[in-house]
């Protein structure tokens, strides 16, 4: 087991650098130049040329891309070309909101996602499961602005229970705060995450309630709840794990639209504000970042597999 | 209504939580701030380094000018305390105001204002043509500053005193030695207002507070001149990338000012009995429709022309802009309202008038180049200028090609000089600022393609009386040369005029003491 956590650990390493190169690659060879940004509307072509200079931007690629695989080794990611913050000060500084409405999200989706999947598959062809079904669909369909602006208007502006935007940090502002702002944006975030978990819950648990070990549990006379708690929903668990692995990975696109419409200053914001600017090193240590994010994601998951499913060896 | 007891009484037992651990910082306080939301995002720190509007609001926050524009676009004291020039106008010596000091505490001297005009001298356009005139600037005490000139330059205060980017902002000489092609690394100023550099988050929040020992001038806040005085404890621009969600903010009470709703919010504001939308900016904003003059088709004056007679500023206005309250027709290349303002020349594009479009295109000769007009689909106002061009262009008989792209793209690509198959372009669309336009010194205007600005047309006689102007002396001589500059920019077809836009503000009501100015201020102005 440690050996195979220690290899996959080792692997990200060569998938890091295949990502680096390629992110590099991908950023240079792609229009747009940080210098015109920057010098603006009066700005003669010499001084794009003076700042492109300064920034290190018209050295050759390969230099440039040496010098920062160089700065990548000490752990440095660059610093900002327009706000001259290292990148590393600014994901530290937008970690925690993404991060935490990631967590709330997650947490909330399985909260409602497995009974709700579950009882839909309890109930399966009966209203309860076409209502769940109904809701998934509705879930994957409408888009996470209309949706955001939905419920901003209803329970921000017209019943003024929740505020329409902003993050308060729960070890700064307290838990109180943290929990007004953070309702929104994590009900907004969820509607798409429980419907896919809901729907994949109901198909696993269906697929398992026709196995013979139920069947063999309820000959026993066991309670239906104990069924479907103790038989059921246990060996239904590894699909269900795998999804919410996936939900997570889909986080990381989907919390860029969240933070938008809510305001809230996290890393989803920082890349798009990263992207139209073409500042490449936000850019490039956040998709270096994500990368390593996704590929811890996966080993974890892969490893909740062996304490779910006790036949899972590595 | 049992409905909407319950979830108070949720929000009551939340508000309560917070106490229970300790973490809520909100115990009673007197400190005054205004939560406003900015244009854009401060990405940058430097207004010397970069031309961003953005930062050059940052600019007038924490630091200082030695003139700033009144609301008649009159260079007035600020810093300046006195001054003086010779009989021959070659000389000009500057005296400093009692009790300036920067915000770390050492008091303003000459040597910081030499030092920071430098800087500035080597990236603003105004600049350097200033520099390029002067012989020599020395600080001879610590509170006197004398500016030799070379030849007579007339625009001496009104470019020491330039309201918009790049702003002669004075900073403390050890900042002001940095090279101007990099980025600051200190913030300190002496303006009304301290920058917070420990709160500062890109992309979404910076702090200023209130300058406890900056002294304001005596006189009344007049776009940027006059006393500027401080009356909130703190000012926190909020950065709100959504526009919607900007809105909802305001309405809901959780913001006081909103520096740029979009035109199209603007009604959905003004129908609260909180909010007030009204136009800050009397110069408002310029379209411009820009040509690349060494390309073809446009590298012909003619086919130019039969271009700028197809645009007519009601189409575009109405498509990009919208509500009618807030833009209006304007002809003359200086903002309508200000002292340049004329229409010579102009009756080129007055009517827009497609067959008479057409039948010039036919006389020209127009072979059927291709012309690729860039869009920038992340700039809704440019993106609607550029959809109607393509069709009033089709219209008259061109063959037009859209290239949609991001804004970012559009300004790498437009400073290509390549053929079209190579990168090159054919058009784009812009916006200056009025303030940025008011005199042909502008760099829109210019007629050198060497030194001029993207689209590089070229005409002497332009030049020279861009050259012209700023050595006059006189009001009349001034007019005159400009109303030739402006002429000569319709002889040669530089740019199709879009006509004049103004972008409105929206205020919660307690907000008071705006001040009416093209630049964002923040002094003068309280929230009760």
């Amino acid at each position: 087991m440690l050996a195979y956590v220690l290899k996959r650990v080792l692997m990200t390493i060569p998938v890091m650098v295949v990502v680096a190169l390629f992110v590099f690659l991908l950023l240079r060879l792609s229009p747009g130049d940080p210098a015109a940004v920057i010098a603006g509307d009066y700005a003669t072509a010499e001084d794009v040329a003076k700042i492109r200079e300064k920034l290190g931007l018209s050295e050759p690629i390969i230099v440039q891309f040496w010098n920062w695989s160089l700065s990548l080794m000490q752990g440095d990611l660059g610093t900002s070309i327009f706000s001259n913050k290292p990148v590393t000060t600014l994901i530290a500084q937008r970690i925690e909101p993404t991060l935490l409405l990631a967590l709330t999200t997650i947490l909330f989706s399985i909260a409602v996602a497995v009974p709700l999947g579950t009882i839909a598959a309890f109930r399966a062809g009966r209203w309860m499961d076409r209502f769940v079904m109904l809701f998934s669909v509705g879930g994957f369909s409408i888009p996470v602005f209309v949706l955001g602006y939905m419920l901003i208007y209803t329970f921000a502006l017209k019943l003024r229970w929740l505020p329409v935007q902003g993050y308060k940090s729960p070890f700064v502002e307290g838990l109180g705060p943290f929990l007004w702002h953070i309702t929104l944006p994590t009900v907004t975030l969820s509607v798409i995450f429980i419907a896919l978990i809901a729907r994949m819950t109901r198909a696993s648990v269906i697929e398992v309630l026709e196995e013979d070990y139920i069947r063999t549990a309820r000959a026993k006379g066991q309670s239906e709840f104990k069924v479907l708690m103790r038989h059921a929903l246990r060996n239904a668990a590894v699909p269900i794990v795998t999804v919410i692995g996936i939900g997570i990975a889909l986080l990381i696109g989907g919390v860029v639209v969240t933070e938008s419409v809510y305001n809230i200053p996290g890393l989803g914001r920082l890349v798009l504000d990263a992207v139209l600017a073409r500042d490449y090193p936000i850019i490039q240590g956040l998709i270096l970042f994500f990368s390593f994010v996704y590929i811890l994601l996966n080993l974890a998951i892969d490893l909740t597999y062996t304490f779910l499913d006790p036949r899972i060896r590595y | 209504m049992a409905f909407i007891r319950l979830p108070r009484a949720l929000m009551a037992a939340a508000l309560a939580v917070p106490l229970a651990f300790g973490g809520l910082a909100s115990t009673a306080q007197a400190e005054t701030v205004m939560r406003v939301i900015p244009h854009a995002d401060l990405k940058n720190l430097d207004p010397i380094w970069t031309t961003a509007y953005i930062s050059r609001n940052h600019g007038y926050m924490i630091y200082d000018t030695l003139f700033a524009m009144d609301e008649s676009f009159t260079p007035q004291p600020q810093m300046v305390d006195t001054w003086t020039t010779s009989d021959d106008g070659l000389v000009w010596t500057f005296v400093l105001r009692d009790g300036l000091k920067f915000h770390d505490g050492a008091p303003v001297t000459g040597e910081d204002v030499v030092a920071s005009l430098n800087r500035w001298g080597q990236r603003d356009g105004m600049g350097q043509q200033l520099f390029a005139n002067m012989a020599s600037l020395e600080a001879t005490d610590d509170k006197t500053v004398v500016m030799t000139l070379a030849s007579p330059f007339g625009l001496v205060l009104e470019s020491i005193g330039k309201i918009s980017s790049n702003v002669p902002f004075i900073m403390p000489k050890r900042i002001a030695e940095t090279d101007p092609f990099e980025q600051i690394t200190e913030y300190i100023g002496s303006g009304p207002f301290v920058f917070q550099a420990d709160e500062w988050v890109p992309g979404s929040m910076v702090v200023y507070t209130k300058f406890e020992d900056y002294v304001p001038r005596d006189e009344p806040a007049s776009a940027a001149a006059g006393g500027k005085r401080a009356l909130v404890d703190k000012v926190v621009w909020q950065y709100f990338p959504d526009n919607t969600t900007a809105m909802n903010a305001l309405m809901a009470g959780e913001v006081d000012y909103f520096e740029s709703p979009a035109p199209d919010l603007a009604p959905i504001l003004a129908a609260n009995p909180d909010i007030t939308v009204e136009v800050n900016d009397p110069l408002g904003n310029i379209g411009f429709a820009r040509f690349n003059h060494i390309l073809p088709p446009f590298d012909d004056v003619e086919v130019r022309k039969a271009a700028i007679m197809a645009m007519k500023q009601e189409d575009y206005l109405a498509a990009g802009i919208g509500d009618p309250q807030f833009w209006k027709t304007c002809y003359s290349v200086y903002p309508c309202g200000t002292p340049l303002d004329n229409d010579a020349g102009s009756d080129l594009m007055a009517t827009g008038d497609i067959e008479a479009a057409k039948a010039a295109l036919a006389a020209t000769g127009y072979d059927g180049t291709e012309v690729v007009i860039m869009q920038p689909t992340d700039v809704p106002v440019l993106s609607a200028f550029s959809l109607v061009t393509g069709e009033k262009l089709r219209n008259a008989g061109f063959n037009v090609k859209m290239e949609a792209m991001d804004w970012a793209t559009l300004t790498s690509r437009r400073a290509l000089r390549d053929p079209v198959g190579e990168g090159g372009w054919n058009m784009f669309h812009t916006w200056w600022i009025g303030a940025d336009v008011i005199d042909p010194m502008a760099i829109a205007f210019s007629g050198n393609p060497d030194a001029g600005w993207f689209g590089w047309p070229t005409d002497a006689e332009l030049e020279e009386a861009r050259s012209g102007f700023a050595t006059a002396t006189s009001a009349e001589e001034k007019l005159a040369l400009a109303t030739k500059a402006q002429e000569r920019l319709w002889a040669i077809g530089a740019s199709g005029q879009l006509g004049q836009f103004f972008t409105p503000v929206a205020y919660r009501n307690n907000v008071k003491g705006l001040i009416k100015s093209p630049v964002q201020f923040f002094w003068n102005m309280s929230v009760e």
